[in-house]
């Protein structure tokens, strides 16, 4: 068990350094000169040598990697072009805003998902779960731009029930995170669904029924903790899926998190910064799974057998 | 054949199949259907006051902030979804088949580290991985294609490796290898015919996958550019007039839903047709 944990550890540790050298590998085939970007179009040749030879550009690959590695070890993931800022303190003041936003498109995926997935396998092939197998198809079908922008139009606009953008009261969260949830759902209802099926069908369910235990009970005490055990891991791996969602649904609302700082540096062609946000949406992504491999087995005595 | 039959008999794989070929014939037929020119800015296209106008027998679907006609520019915008969805998806699959297969078949030093390039390109998002893909390549056509084929590769190939590594096992590879037969025949004639099935799935599912991030890539501004008409960029260029022309944001997104959803469910249901074993599941 130990043993398995430092296994995953070193890993972790190793992907991670993966990570760090394609995103470097990227900065350096750029066909923009760094230097020339931040020295601005009318700079000298002598200025952009200057700058050049300040960032470490004019030494070899190998160091350079060495020296950005050590800088990524100390937060620095390098400065902005267009604020002339450091990347690092960017993504820092706005990270609390993107893990609100995540927390509660989480929690609505979990929340809706689970209940529509038991929905379905304990009606399976009936209308309820035919409707909610196709739900999940056009959920995840629907482009989350459109359905920002869709959310806003009918309960922003129309109704007025929501604030169109911004930050900073529970009202401003909902639109946000209704949009990645709902969309998202349809995946963790598919995996509930299959996984309740397969729990539903052993001999321990049968015997429950046998007992003459009530169908709710059943299903609830009895075969929905087995069937949630999958959703972990899910949570683990749908963090990836998540932080390329958080890009469109923060330009959308104007939610003040790591996404809208992508996207405002997409129209400024900041690459550093959306390096940054690549690199710290990496991390999350593998760690994310990480911890869902360290918590399942803490969770399932099964897996701790293993 | 028989998977048409088959899909004919299920409403949503029939539904999906419709909607498929019907798409594909509007961007195909798009010169001959589309009432005016897509990049054409017509003088009676916008209100007096310069607003786009809304739907009427004139302009089937309203006009653009440009005065040009939704419907002639979303039919134009078929093909620039479609090129894509074919180009970037059939370099996806290729991409993918070669690293699944060798990394499959391949055991030692080679095989696990072409495997753990594909562990280490999953801990990318995949929208973020092209949008620094895009930035940095000034997009056109071409390379947004390129980027999304370079992003979604990854799970094709991890698809693929696990189906290589069971063929391997079995006892027809091992007859085949002990009457002589070199790793070209067995890749290329035992191991690649029993995974056309897989490419043809995800040859289908990764369409959608593909028209969504071609649209979000656009929708952001680094996917195809304007004046060239894509479903993304048409949203793309009226966002800010959403409130008071929705049109113009509804119907082409109505659109790109469709289409996706349309190759989700022509997709899964080959998948259950072509692997038995998956029926009913998630």
């Amino acid at each position: 068990m130990v043993f398995l944990l430092l296994r995953r550890l070193v890993q972790t540790a190793l992907i991670l350094l993966g990570v760090a050298a394609i995103t470097f590998l990227l900065l350096y085939a750029l066909p923009a000169d760094p230097a020339r970007m931040i020295a601005g179009r009318s700079a000298t040749a002598q200025t952009v040598a200057n700058i050049r030879r300040e960032l470490g550009l004019d030494q070899p690959l190998l160091v350079q990697f060495w020296s950005y590695l050590q800088g990524l070890f100390q937060g620095d993931l390098g400065r902005s072009y267009a604020q002339k800022t450091d990347v690092g303190a960017l993504i820092a003041a706005r990270l609390p805003a993107t893990l609100i936003l995540m927390a509660a498109g989480i929690a609505v995926e979990v929340v809706l998902g689970v209940f529509l997935g038991v929905l379905a396998a304990v009606r399976r092939g009936g209308f309820v779960d035919r409707a909610v197998m196709m739900a999940s198809f056009v959920g995840v079908s629907a482009p989350q731009f459109v359905a920002a922008l869709l959310l806003l139009y009918v309960f922003a606009v129309t109704l007025a029930w929501f604030p169109m953008s911004g930050f900073g009261t529970p009202a401003h969260v909902v639109l946000p995170a209704l949009t990645l949830g709902v969309l998202g759902a349809g995946w963790y209802a598919r995996m509930v669904r299959s996984a309740m099926i397969d729990v539903l069908n052993q001999d321990y369910v049968r015997t429950a029924r046998a007992k003459g235990l009530s169908s709710a009970r059943i299903i609830f005490r009895h075969a929905l903790p087995n069937a949630l055990l999958p959703i972990i891991a899910m949570i683990g791996i749908d963090i990836g899926q998540f932080m390329s969602g958080v890009v469109v649904v923060e330009a959308v609302y104007g939610w003040p998190g790591i996404g809208q700082l992508a996207w405002q540096a997409i129209q400024q062609v900041d690459i550093p910064i959306i390096m940054g946000v690549t690199l710290v949406s990496a991390l999350a992504i593998v760690l994310g799974n990480l911890i869902a491999d360290i918590l399942a087995p803490l969770v399932d005595p099964r897996i701790r057998a293993r | 054949m028989r998977a048409i039959k088959t899909m004919i008999r299920q409403p949503a794989a029939l539904f999906g199949l419709i909607v498929v070929a019907l798409v594909v014939l509007l961007a195909i037929a798009a010169p001959l259907i589309a009432p005016y020119s897509p990049d054409e800015q017509m003088f009676d296209g916008l209100t007096l006051e310069g607003a786009p106008l809304p739907p009427s027998a004139q302009f089937l679907l309203g006009t653009d902030t440009l005065g040009r006609d939704l419907f002639s520019r979303l039919l134009y915008g078929a093909r620039t979804s479609l090129v894509i969805g074919l180009v970037a998806n059939g370099v996806a699959v290729t991409i993918g088949l070669l690293i699944g297969i060798l990394s499959g078949y391949m055991r030692g030093i080679v095989g696990g580290a072409l495997m753990r390039f594909t562990d280490l390109m999953m801990a990318f998002p995949a929208l973020l991985l092209a949008i620094v893909l895009a930035a940095l390549l000034r997009p056109s056509l071409w390379i947004v294609a390129m980027v999304i084929a370079l992003v979604n590769w990854v799970q094709v190939a991890r698809i693929v490796y696990t189906e290589t590594r069971g063929l391997v096992e079995r006892d027809f590879i091992l007859a085949e290898r002990s009457l002589g037969a070199g790793h070209g025949r067995i890749l290329f004639h035992h191991i690649l015919p029993h995974l056309v099935p897989t490419a043809i799935v995800w040859g289908t599912l990764g369409i959608a996958t593909t028209v969504l991030l071609e649209a979000t890539l656009s929708f952001l501004g680094i996917g195809v550019q304007p004046p060239t008409p894509s479903w993304g960029n048409i949203i793309f260029e009226s966002q800010s007039y959403f409130q008071a022309a929705p049109w113009l944001v509804f119907i082409p997104g109505a659109v790109i839903l469709l289409t996706a959803l349309s190759f989700n469910l022509v997709g899964d249901a080959l998948r259950d047709i072509l692997d038995p074993t998956q029926r009913g599941r998630g």
